[in-house]
């Protein structure tokens, strides 16, 4: 899934400073399982905005939806009633929802309430880590189930680097070395010659290094 | 015991402190309250394996949101004690109690003067 | 042997079956010329060739294009330092040519520190391809001439072509492989991390033997020489990757306040006169850092001077 944090509250206070009434819209796809941006999230963000704002003896007015999803346009279509009531509509979804969002409604300002990370999953209750860069070519298969594309600090092809020590990578004691963890199971399971090859270059266009993507189904549309 | 507190306290009583949610804090101080504590058993004698140790995370990030947007982080507290702790319940509420004094009243309130 | 691959004096030396002796220095944090001049100087006669490294520690620096290109006007000979962290596959070709056409002719293709060591962590890396792409992509173009794309190159560059290697780094028991690798992609000559460990390093340059890469290419033994205690406790801690003995740490440190830099020398002496004798082992690079000054008694005492002429 798609993996966010909430943005600095300092940060979100200064988008709405102007602002007298605002609307906080949830997501419930990724946003919601990674619990930055779902019902819950969007509670939280409400109450504490009041609470800085009545600090001030600023109130502000908050109204609060969550909708299935904030990247396709039948859910986008159900806050057509709501929106253009608003100073500003704080988007809790991943940073395609606020686009989707500006592009259904053009005369409605919306911003972005939550930094959008990477693809990755949660290794444990809390912990989220990534593990997919969106390449467009994938390669885990001679990997061993392994990115290197993503994981890699460097995304090397050919690792592990001089950096690699004790399974931890050079950037960060915290950060595996996923190479270490590549070259150890093909040793382990006697596949060492699948690393001795010269991998050719990565097609990067494929990857954001081509442009802006688009994936097109001829059967469904 | 008859042991007196300050009363202004007000006691909401949950199951388990591992009931107590971000919102139900951030409630409070969103509605004028000028501290809010959380009484949790001992640690390690939650009757729900970790309920308590839970909750102080989520206190945790209360009192860190109050401090992102200028507010003492001292008004959100979390203490544990048993409930055959009476006497440190009423010294826990009168510790609470002056400290929150010397805060003065929350900032949310909107008649300052009150 | 077939004919020169670049006519590079690093090449003719280890060719010709001598014991290389290479050095290494910084550009500076500007372009004063004249102060990369005066380092270079000291290593005139006293070396075979001179690494000079590229944004190294992914600290900003003058280029090591524009660097060695001076270091070829002054007559010295560079082993230019390319990292694949700061450009992709356009810019290291273009500069490949450009390095070649400048009178450089040893290439030292590497992957580069994480710019998050640096002076600019908020910089965007590239890693296009990786260092063995690089050594690939430097052979390919040499050798037969062209580009990946296959289109022909109007007069190729004639590299010699290095790479690094640190037989320090983990997993142990795979760095070999990695070493064979680079080997296999096209390098003609290796110089190796800082050697500290001499236990490892000797296992290591068994294990290179017993596999006949020493045969097929040239090692350079790489040696830095300690200043200080901090610096030896500094690089045992904090630098990943390297191996740093506590024995080495207590050597100096009983060497008592204001010999550990003489301690330091003498410990890289003892060493390179091992690696003279070291099977598989071709020749040795000296990375004095910021200790240009301090080589020339270095390569005295150590008694590699006077350099072959070749």
């Amino acid at each position: 899934m798609i993996i966010a944090d909430r943005k600095p509250l300092e940060e979100i206070l200064e988008m709405i400073q102007g602002s007298k009434k605002i609307l906080i819209l949830g997501c419930k796809g990724c946003v919601t399982v990674c619990n930055v941006g779902g019902v819950k999230e969007v509670e939280v963000l409400a109450a504490t905005l009041k609470i800085a704002r009545k600090k001030e003896q600023n109130d502000l007015e908050i109204h609060q939806k969550t909708i299935e999803r904030q990247c396709d346009p039948e859910y986008i279509d159900q806050v057509k009633d709501v929106v253009g009531q608003y100073d500003a509509v704080l988007s809790m979804a991943c940073g395609v929802g606020p686009q989707f969002l500006s592009e259904a409604y053009p005369e409605q300002k919306f911003f972005p309430a939550v930094n959008t990370e990477f693809m990755g999953g949660a290794v444990t209750h809390g912990i989220w880590e990534e593990r997919c860069a969106g390449c467009g070519t994938c390669v885990i298969h001679l990997f061993d189930g392994m990115c290197p594309i993503a994981r890699c600090s460097k995304s090397l092809l050919h690792g592990p680097c001089g950096g690699s020590a004790a399974g931890k990578c050079e950037i960060d004691p915290d950060v595996v070395c996923i190479w270490d963890m590549i070259v150890k199971k093909k040793m382990a399971q006697g596949r060492l010659d699948d690393l001795l090859e010269i991998r050719p270059f990565k097609d990067w266009r494929t990857a954001r290094d081509g442009g802006p993507r688009k994936s097109i189904r001829e059967e469904l549309t | 015991m008859r042991l007196s507190y300050p009363n202004n306290v007000k006691i909401i009583q949950v199951p388990c402190t591992g009931r107590v949610d971000i919102i139900h804090l951030l409630r409070a101080v969103e509605d004028g309250a000028d501290g809010v504590y959380v009484a949790g058993c001992l640690e390690g004698e939650c009757h729900f394996i970790n309920g308590n140790i839970k909750t102080r995370k989520k206190v945790e990030y209360v009192k860190k949101v109050l401090e992102e947007i200028g507010m003492e982080p001292e008004r959100v507290e979390m203490f544990n004690l048993s409930s055959a702790m009476g006497l440190r319940f009423a010294e826990i509420a009168r510790e609470m109690t002056e400290k929150i004094r010397s805060l003065g009243p929350s900032p949310v309130k909107k008649n300052k003067a009150a | 042997m077939d004919a020169l691959k670049s006519g590079s004096r690093l090449e003719k030396v280890l060719k010709a079956g001598h014991f290389a002796f290479t050095g290494e220095c910084g550009p500076p944090k500007g372009a004063n010329v004249s102060h990369l001049k005066e380092k270079l100087a000291h290593l005139k006669g006293v070396v075979d060739a001179v690494n000079i490294t590229d944004n190294q520690t992914a600290v900003v620096r003058m280029s090591s294009l524009a660097a060695s290109a001076i270091m070829v006007g002054e007559n010295l000979e560079p082993n230019y330092q390319l990292v694949c962290r700061d450009r992709n596959r356009l810019a290291i070709m273009s500069d490949i040519l450009g390095a070649y056409s400048l009178g450089i002719r040893n290439i030292l293709c590497l992957s580069g520190d994480h710019q998050k060591f640096g002076n600019h962590p908020e910089a965007k890396n590239v890693y296009d391809i990786d260092s063995m792409q690089l050594i690939a992509l430097v052979k390919k173009m040499r050798d037969e001439g062209v580009f990946p794309n296959g289109e022909e190159i109007d007069e190729p560059p004639r590299l010699f072509i290095g790479a690094a290697c640190n037989p320090f780094a983990d997993p142990f028991e795979y760095r070999v492989y990695r070493l064979a690798n680079k080997i296999k992609a096209g390098a003609d000559f290796i110089q190796t991390q800082c050697i500290y460990n001499m236990d490892k390093f000797r296992e290591f340059m068994k294990m290179a033997v017993d596999m006949g890469l020493c045969e097929k290419c040239y090692i350079l033994a790489g040696v830095t020489p300690m200043k200080s205690v901090r610096m030896a406790q500094y690089m045992a801690a904090q630098v990943p990757g390297m191996d740093v003995p506590e024995a080495l740490i207590n050597r100096l440190k009983a060497a008592g306040k204001g010999n550990y830099a003489k301690e330091g020398i003498k410990i890289a002496l003892e060493q390179i006169e091992e690696f003279k004798e070291m099977e598989g082992v071709a020749g040795v690079h000296l990375m004095a850092i910021e200790w240009e000054h301090r080589v020339p008694e270095i390569a005295e005492q150590a008694n590699v001077l006077p350099r072959p002429e070749v």
